[in-house]
């Protein structure tokens, strides 16, 4: 469906558009609702105006098992908010209708999804202008239903690859996989770390050998000198914990530290 | 009550660890390689007869395996119809059915050449269980435990502690055993390199499910053998509490194609009606299928699928989703699941100690408090099976302090 690829094209282009200009894509991840649903309505715009090339906004989600601190507190506390995937979705939505035409994904685990109707939630997330989602919950053997469904409304189905993830099944997963290849940088959970991984070029060029799509490092990476290192080998960096624990500072703090990445994942010549 | 034979259950897990519609792996990709390493070892240990004679070894010399299965003369004789028979593993060592799946595991683990050992804990018997294994095989051993259980269970935060087991409290969600198992899942993240996550029961990511089951169904082929050698029968009717349900599959599992009807007891709570429970068949408005913990199952749950928090008088039946085979079994129809509320098996608490001067852990106490209500309807002549999955000692602190709380109301009243 000519409507359909919106979706995946749209994060095509804007990793496109971030080789083009000889960088890495910045992909930033906020947790929708918090600290406030009306925060994020702002929160989105200003990341746009500011650079960012991608947003993920996270479901938030009772049980989050991938998530360190930073983010369990924003779910829990978007939650209390009364943030609901149907509200998220909505979300979408209001910040379609108000300018934003930056890729955006909902990253958020399965159960809510589940509950809502495999179904019925991808198509509201079509409607609503959503280009893929992130489900860290769901690897690819349990993905059938939401991979059929989200490829029938052309939505991209993203799936996170990890650095024990063995080559034959990197290249299984990158076969059928669509808009990126999500690299977890680090075994664990989403948190700041003091440095980066050990071992990413050798990582990140295992699944360049797997996969034709742009590979994005995230989890673990927080400051704008490990965002630099992560640019220098990957096509886009994953920037979560830290943008949430300054969305709490206000909007301000937020487009302060996206603005200090951006500078700080410029190439030099 | 109808029954069906169970041969097409005799093979199930499947090879993605589905039992039906339920089970699975639904875990961050960082887990399927942990999760797969484990899986392999423990398909090959169970091949190892040096590995299986060990087990059998300790199971029966440590823990103090075979358990006895005792006639309740005057539990059935207040109950009025059929006999009551307990399956006492609450004379297991550590006081309850968890030392059997604990050894299993710590085993492997010593097997997987793993130095440490990570557990969730909700009543605190997993986690002393496993406490316990550490010590005895010279594992490093960390315990995660909801802040909420630490101070219902004390005694058992304490006894891990004395064990050598560092006991991390978390504070996060309900604070109980679900978030108890989202720490440890967090934890083996990033240390499955040398940590075994020694998960408690038979819920989790396969092959937990069938690990924990294997390792428990020596309570069930025990329990039919006692039987079978004290009356020439089966029982009519076999009855275990359901938290996770580690102790009721194990219990079941023997008598999978037995005409034995298998009764499940979840926990009523407050009772169904008042939302304050955690009976994930019984509700049917919130208890409905869902993914939690890496497995699809039954799950109290909200409208908008996030995990509904649970309410019971005992913490190890504290717990919003059940074991993918349960939710198999009932939907094939072949165990029966029910609920009895708080009250009620604080009632069988006391009457057990009065009549049969046994204490039971207060998740057992349901398992009776429905067996007080099945034996009247039954015929003298028939046998009603109850698995004593651990004992009460530490309950009592928090049992005194509700009777303490009853007395108050009275007198106030």
């Amino acid at each position: 469906m000519a409507e359909g690829v919106t979706g995946e094209r749209r994060i095509a282009a804007a990793f496109a558009t971030a080789a083009a200009d000889r960088r890495a894509a910045l992909v930033i991840y906020l947790t929708a609702g918090w600290p406030s649903l009306e925060a994020t309505l702002t929160l989105v715009p200003m990341l746009e105006r500011a650079g960012a090339d991608l947003v993920e906004l996270g479901v938030p989600f009772s049980d989050p098992i991938a998530d360190g601190p930073i983010i369990q507190r924003a779910s829990y506390g978007a939650l209390q908010q009364g943030t609901t995937p149907r509200r998220c979705v909505e979300l979408v939505a209001q910040l379609r209708a108000g300018g934003v035409r930056l890729p955006l994904v909902l990253m958020g685990y399965y159960n809510p999804i589940l509950a809502w109707g495999v179904g019925d939630c991808v198509r509201a997330c079509r409607e609503a202008g959503v280009d893929g989602l992130i489900v860290p919950d769901l690897p690819p053997e349990e993905a059938g239903e939401l991979d059929g469904a989200t490829r029938a409304d052309g939505l991209a189905l993203i799936p996170l690859v990890a650095p024990n993830t063995p080559q034959e099944r990197l290249a299984g997963i990158a076969e059928g996989a669509r808009g990126f290849l999500y690299l977890v940088s680090r075994p664990g959970t989403t948190g700041p770390r003091d440095r980066l991984a050990d071992g990413l070029a050798d990582y990140v060029a295992r699944a360049r050998r797997a996969s034709r799509l742009p590979l994005a490092l995230g989890f673990g990476i927080s400051s704008p000198a490990q965002a630099r290192q992560a640019a220098r080998l990957a096509d886009g960096v994953v920037i979560g914990s830290a943008i949430v624990e300054q969305a709490v500072q206000g909007p301000e703090a937020v487009e302060g530290l996206v603005r200090e990445l951006r500078t700080a994942m410029a190439r030099e010549e | 009550m109808q029954m069906k034979p169970m041969v097409e259950a005799c093979t199930l897990p499947d090879a993605r660890g589905y039992y039906g519609a339920y089970g699975g792996r639904f875990v961050p990709e960082t887990l399927i390689a942990p999760l797969e390493e484990l899986a392999a070892a423990y398909a090959e240990a169970q091949a190892d007869a040096g590995f299986r004679v060990e087990l059998a070894h300790l199971l029966h010399t440590y823990a103090g395996r075979p358990t006895p299965l005792y006639l309740a003369r005057r539990l059935t004789a207040h109950a009025g119809g059929a006999r009551i028979y307990l399956k006492r593993e609450d004379l297991a060592h550590t006081g309850a059915h968890k030392i059997n799946n604990a050894l299993g595991q710590g085993l492997l683990a010593r097997r997987m050449g793993k130095r440490r050992v990570i557990a969730e804990t909700g009543a605190g018997q997993h986690g002393v269980a496993t406490a316990t294994v550490c010590a005895l095989l010279g594992l490093e051993c960390t315990v995660y435990m909801g802040t909420a259980d630490m101070a219902r269970q004390a005694p058992n935060v304490e006894r891990m502690r004395l064990l050598g087991a560092e006991v991390r409290g978390v504070d996060g969600g309900s604070r109980t055993l679900k978030d108890a198992i989202n720490e440890a899942l967090r934890d083996w993240a990033s240390s499955y390199e040398d940590t075994y996550y020694l998960l408690g029961s038979a819920l989790g990511p396969h092959p937990y499910p069938l690990m924990v089951r294997d390792l428990q169904s020596c309570i069930g082929r025990e329990a039919r053998d006692q039987l079978l050698a004290a009356e020439g029968r089966l029982p009519d009717v076999a009855v275990a509490c359901v938290g996770g349900g580690s102790n009721a599959i194990g219990l079941f599992h023997a008598f999978r194609d037995d005409p034995v009807v298998l009764v499940g007891v979840e926990a009523g709570g407050q009772g169904i009606e008042t939302g304050r429970h955690a009976a994930r068949f019984g509700d049917p408005r919130r208890g409905r299928p869902g993914v939690l913990h890496g497995t699809r199952s039954y799950l109290l749950q909200d409208e908008h699928g996030q995990v509904a928090e649970t309410f019971s008088i005992s913490a190890g039946l504290d717990y919003p989703a059940v074991g993918p085979e349960h939710a198999y079994l009932r939907e094939i129809g072949r165990a029966r699941y029910t609920s009895v509320r708080d009250d009620e098996a604080l009632a069988a608490f006391r009457l057990l100690a009065r009549v049969e001067g046994i204490i039971p852990a207060l998740e057992s106490a349901h398992a009776v408090a429905e067996a007080l209500k099945l034996a009247p309807t039954m015929d003298p002549g028939g046998i009603v099976l109850v698995n004593l999955s651990g004992r009460g000692d530490k309950d009592l602190a928090h049992v005194f302090s509700l009777f303490r709380g009853a007395q108050r109301e009275a007198a106030d009243g």
